[in-house]
């Protein structure tokens, strides 16, 4: 299947990327040129096969439900774009 | 004098350091002067900090004269910029982290650090780790050391080029479909993408989860052994991090190769590879067949799908990993905009380069609804496919010499063992025709 500028603009607002119509067209053709690509997988017989996730199919680790990291909100935040008392800052969202 | 360091293996290295024959400020300032003088051609590295690398230097001293003797005490490196290091600039190659100052170290860089060795600089690679030319840089391309006009391949070309370059001994680097092993061919060096879950992902910049390991660059096999043998280890802050007795990867080195069995992919040597390429092949093989190893033609049949299932799961989990970067909490923030979600689209629209975007927006489409069952598990299907193939294949070859040509010469394509996930090497038999 191929993609039309009205779904390459659906997919880029839940990427929550900006694209401009003037990028538009050339996005279009360049995700349909990998979308060929991808698109020989569908031909493959896959009955019966598992899934693989992982490379070692290993599990997953359990641990006590214990705090393991120190306080460090400090550090993290003097890189923050907007903060304020501890807080980030984003534009406001509920009037 | 300079000249034999410069070339030194890590061997030597830690012989001359441990002798005193040589200081590790000495050592670092060596290649320090080497990496001002030749980088502003080469654009090997993004962020250097004479500063705090001649206070590691001055450390690793100290803790020598303290009595310490760990192997690669005192010695240089250089790092991939996408591993967190603690108080310098880890920008990924990318905009969107151009002003981030990493507030922790990596797990591979915290090791490395207890080992004794010096940070030089963070070396310049693909954005997100996404492309195999170093062209897709924030912080422009990178130059192959053999041939300026070249691409030194990607995306850990900062890493290759400075290596072969002699700017550092040995460095770190990271591989998702063929990002340590490529530019490792095509600069003339030797790389390992090694088992998944060997090499903590802690602080290592996620590109595909699944796919992503760090590894060593270096001139050597057995630099690459040594190097491999400070960065692997348990870390409980990776949950596919694997627990198991610490390895000396150098232990095999010695081992004549009479008795073993090198698997010679037929898949692998189709059409379009070119004479050159197939001569250099040859030519290991021979050498391989005189020290006694037997070459074995075996079989991948589904080969071929590798990197069309590639470039549905690296893209996938691509998309997921990069929704972090949203101008909230670390990063680049669009100056102007309406609204949050206005601020998310400016940001991630002036944060990423091309490259990034269409990969992003390939993966959100291929986990949107209604499409995850068609691309992603049957790729994850695909995958377990493409592993028997190598399992089977095993069954007539050992494990660890399955040979095959890494790239083919220009323009590059590294495409072999992509979605596979088993151990891989790249040595320079094969890349002589691609840096000369």
């Amino acid at each position: 299947m191929s993609l039309n500028l009205e779904q390459v603009g659906r997919i880029a607002r839940l990427a929550h990327i900006e694209i401009s119509p003037a990028e538009a067209a050339l996005t279009r053709d360049r995700l349909n040129d990998i979308l060929g690509l991808i698109e020989q997988l569908q031909a493959v017989d896959t009955t019966g096969i598992e899934p693989m996730a992982h490379a070692v199919d290993a599990s997953q680790r359990l641990r006590e439900d214990r705090p393991t990291e120190t306080d460090r909100r400090s550090a993290f935040q003097a890189i923050a774009p907007e903060t304020e008392d501890g807080l980030y800052l984003v534009p406001r969202v509920i009037e | 004098m300079t000249r034999a360091y410069i070339e030194s293996s890590l061997k030597d290295l830690a012989a001359a350091l441990a002798t005193k024959t040589i200081s590790s400020v000495e050592l670092t300032t060596l290649f320090l002067d080497r990496i001002e003088r030749l980088n502003p051609v080469l654009n090997a590295f993004i962020t250097l900090d004479r500063e705090q690398t001649l206070a590691m230097a001055r450390a690793a001293d100290a803790r020598r004269a303290a009595g310490e003797t760990a192997p690669l005490l005192g010695i240089p490196l250089a790092h991939k910029d996408i591993y967190c290091t603690l108080g310098w600039l880890t920008t990924c190659g990318s905009k969107m982290l151009s002003n981030f100052v990493s507030p922790y170290d990596a797990h591979v860089v915290e090791q490395l650090k207890r080992a004794g060795m010096v940070t030089l600089g963070k070396c310049n690679m693909d954005e997100f780790a996404m492309g195999s030319s170093n062209e897709s840089s924030y912080y422009g391309p990178v130059k192959n050391p053999w041939d300026i006009r070249r691409i030194p391949g990607g995306s850990s070309g900062g890493s290759a080029a400075a290596v072969a370059a002699r700017l550092a001994p040995v460095a770190t680097g990271t591989d998702t479909g063929g990002s340590i092993r490529q530019p490792a061919a095509m600069c003339g060096l030797t790389g390992i993408k090694p088992t998944y879950g060997i090499v903590s992902r802690c602080g290592m910049i996620a590109f595909a989860s699944s796919l992503d390991q760090g590894g060593p660059m270096a001139k050597s096999a057995q630099d690459c052994a040594l190097l491999l043998n400070a960065m692997a280890g348990f870390d409980s802050r990776d949950s596919t991090s694997l627990d198991r007795p610490a390895e000396d990867y150098t232990r095999d080195l010695a081992q004549p190769l009479a008795g073993l069995r090198i698997g010679l992919p037929k898949e692998f040597f189709a059409a379009g590879m070119s004479d050159d390429v197939r001569a250099a092949i040859d030519a290991a093989l021979a050498e391989y067949r005189k020290l006694g190893a037997k070459v074995v033609d075996i079989s991948l049949p589904n080969s071929g799908l590798s990197v069309p299932a590639y470039y549905v799961i690296a893209p996938a989990e691509a998309s997921s990993n990069l929704s972090r970067f949203d101008g909230v909490r670390y990063g680049y923030r669009a100056p102007d905009y309406n609204d949050l979600a206005d601020m998310y689209c400016k940001t991630r629209a002036q944060g990423f380069g091309a490259e990034v975007k269409r990969r992003i927006l390939i993966g959100t489409y291929v986990l949107s609804h209604g499409y995850y069952d068609a691309y992603y598990l049957q790729a994850q299907k695909i995958r377990r496919l493409i592993a028997d193939d190598f399992r089977e294949a095993f069954q007539h070859c050992d494990v660890s010499r399955c040979i095959c040509p890494t790239s083919t010469p220009f323009p590059p394509a590294s495409q072999a063992c992509r979605a596979c996930p088993f151990p891989a090497a790249s040595a320079p038999a094969t890349c002589r025709s691609a840096c000369n």
